[in-house]
């Protein structure tokens, strides 16, 4: 019997998600991890998309899914999820891994509804155990508690994984097998569901995901000009600003793409350094894979410390100052 | 219209560094820890309220939890729902997103007459963010994830906003719907106390197994295909060096590390000459 790992290709307007290569990434790695045959399949939906399976291919895809309409162009779940599920049903795969970005998180619990079976939400690990199972490590409380979770009689058993969780590997090519799925009966007409269209801005700079550096702010910034400060700073070394929740809420930072935490960004650069930030788990759930952290804070006592490498107990405006006289 | 929001009791989000795991029983304590109304499940409640204004209609919460979620139903009725719903039955108990939905669908095919679901977009506790989807699946009826805005076409039909990574979806959607929904969508209601008294005299059913048309396989831990393993709390703790000196020898000292994890920093600091050759070029 071979095991079949797939992973749903999250594309919008012709570009893939970046989780879907760091979901494949991680199935080799599962794949590896089973005993026997294995099978790595990629399920692509869209608008002539098949440009991306090479790419696809590159990351661990064997074989590919291309379910390829001009129904398909934009996501609507009352068309992506029926595909899906039918294609479950003829195929039978062991595990099924969806990025919880906005569409997957609506889509990967839709097709399980459809199948009656788990999905493990937002997970920080995924491993096989002895049984063969997978074991899929999710957060709650915020961060504080780490689950296990299994699904152990239902298939697939599936799991959904944040952008930046995992690390995208090597491409090595391939030539995929695939698999052209009948869409020509799908009919947006006529749904009580239509999408009528999707905006997407890339944000300006150095994607925060990207940056080796980076500039995070907390609610102790306490304005707008500190904040510009950050991407000043950023800005210098190549590097990218970023901000708690508050700090959003404030209106203080451009948005949602620079927040991090556990509703926000995952992210691990090589140096990260808070300015103001107390060490909430809901934030540092979203940066503790980072190399060097280095944090600001007025309070001796505060709990960011423990969470930190190097501390400094100092006004963040005297420190900013001060690395904007410094860095050039 | 006729509007149900379903609601979650959970421990306030706020106290979530103080919950831990007790190492005799290995459960969650969270002790001292009141239970609110999940954040964004009021979100789902201010926005029927507002289409109940404009349509007229009844809005009634629902919730499937312990009996002592009565306080957080008369908390939604003092915001200004009409009815509450309490489904509470120990053979709901362990129910996964999968059987949580299921149950919750039985309690509102009871209810009957609807034509606008909302739930929150997540919980704050088990942030699964699933129950809103599986709903939606249950009822079969078209749903949505991630609303932060909404504009009713007419008593038929609403166009909605989803957030997206970086950007937004469009929708159009026909009544009956379901709608997951985010915290910008509106600004909750504070509670009156005019709210208060009103909802001292509004109804609140309970309901259990035996008053729904359910299968019993579908409910509580059985009907639930993810099983729970072990528990644990991550280690986030790291060395806690806290620098000493003078401002600009703590920033020197900072770049100097910044250069050894391998930054490319430009500085007019002493730092400059001691770490050269030294840091990952
Ligand atoms: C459901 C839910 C989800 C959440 N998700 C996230 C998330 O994804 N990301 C996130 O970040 N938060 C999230 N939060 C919020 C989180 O719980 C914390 O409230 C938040 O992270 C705290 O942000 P902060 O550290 O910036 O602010 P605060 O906790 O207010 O800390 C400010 C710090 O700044 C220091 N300070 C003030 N002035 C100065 C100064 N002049 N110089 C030096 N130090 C100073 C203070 O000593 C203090 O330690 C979430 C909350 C909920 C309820």
């Amino acid at each position: 019997m071979t095991h079949k790992i797939w992973v749903f290709a999250e594309q919008v307007n012709g570009v893939l998600d970046r989780v879907t290569l760091e979901l494949l990434t991680k199935a080799k790695d599962l794949a590896g991890k089973l005993e026997g045959k294995t099978e790595i399949a990629a399920v692509l939906l869209g608008k002539n998309v098949k440009g991306l399976c090479d790419t696809l291919a590159d990351y661990g895809a064997e074989v590919i899914y291309v379910g390829d309409s001009a129904e398909l162009d934009l996501y609507n779940p009352m068309l992506y999820a029926p595909v899906i599920t039918n294609l479950v049903k003829e195929e039978d795969p062991d595990i099924f891994l969806f990025g919880a970005t906005a569409i997957g998180s609506e889509l990967g619990p839709t097709v399980a509804a459809q199948l009656k079976t788990g999905v493990a939400a937002h997970c920080v690990e995924l491993r096989i155990n002895e049984n063969g199972l997978l074991v899929s490590s999710v957060p709650s409380f915020g961060g504080k508690i780490l689950g296990e979770i299994l699904v152990p009689d239902n298939r697939p058993q599936m799991a959904s994984v944040k952008p930046g969780i995992f690390v995208q590997g090597e491409k090595e090519t391939r030539e995929p097998s695939i698999h052209w799925l009948d869409v020509t009966d799908l009919k947006a007409e006529g749904l009580p569901l239509k999408a009528l269209r999707i905006d997407k801005k890339e944000p300006k700079g150095v994607p925060l995901e990207k940056a080796e550096i980076v500039f995070c702010g907390g609610y102790g910034i306490g304005s707008k000009e500190n904040w510009a400060k950050l991407e000043t700073l950023a800005a210098r070394v190549g590097g990218a600003a970023a901000c708690t929740r508050p700090v959003m809420d404030e209106g203080w930072s451009p948005g949602e793409h620079v927040m991090v935490g556990t509703s926000g960004k995952s992210i691990r650069p090589k140096v990260y350094i808070g300015f103001g930030i107390s060490g909430a788990t809901h934030h540092i759930c979203g940066m503790k894979d980072s190399g060097l952290v280095i944090n600001v804070n007025r309070d001796e006592h505060c709990p960011v410390f423990e969470v930190s490498d190097i501390g400094i107990v100092e006004d963040l405006n005297k420190v900013l100052d001060q690395l904007l006289m410094t860095i050039q | 219209m006729n509007i149900i929001v379903c609601i979650k009791p959970v421990p306030d989000p706020q106290y979530y560094d103080k919950v831990s795991i007790d190492p005799a029983t290995k459960r969650i304590t969270r002790e001292g820890i009141p239970t609110i109304i999940n954040p964004v499940d009021k979100n789902g409640i201010e926005a029927a309220l507002q289409l109940k204004k404009t349509y007229g209609g009844k809005v009634t919460v629902i919730t499937m939890a312990p009996p002592n979620a009565v306080e957080n139903l008369r908390e939604a009725l003092a915001m200004g729902a009409d009815e509450a719903v309490l489904l509470s039955d120990r053979a709901f108990g362990g129910a996964d997103t999968l059987a949580t939905s299921y149950t919750l669908a039985k309690g509102i095919e009871k209810i009957g007459d609807y034509d606008v679901i909302f739930c929150g977009a997540e919980s704050a506790d088990g942030a699964t963010a699933q129950v809103a989807s599986q709903l939606g699946e249950w009822l079969t009826i078209p749903h949505l994830w991630n609303v932060f805005s909404l504009e009713p076409q007419d008593d038929k039909a609403l166009h909605v906003k989803t957030k997206v990574e970086n950007g937004s979806m469009e929708w159009a959607v026909k009544l009956p719907c379901l709608l997951g929904v985010a915290r910008e969508l509106n600004k909750p209601r504070f509670i009156s106390a005019m709210g208060i008294i009103k909802a001292k005299n509004k109804p609140i059913a309970i309901w259990g197994k035996v008053d729904l048309a359910v299968e019993d396989e579908r409910l509580g831990l059985t009907g639930s295909p993810t099983k729970a393993g072990e528990i644990f709390t991550p280690d986030l703790k790291r060395k806690g060096e806290i620098l000493t000196g003078t401002l600009e020898e703590m920033v020197d000292t900072v770049i100097e590390r910044l250069r050894t994890a391998g930054v490319n920093v430009q500085a007019t600091t002493k730092a400059c000459d001691c770490c050269e050759g030294g840091g990952q070029k």
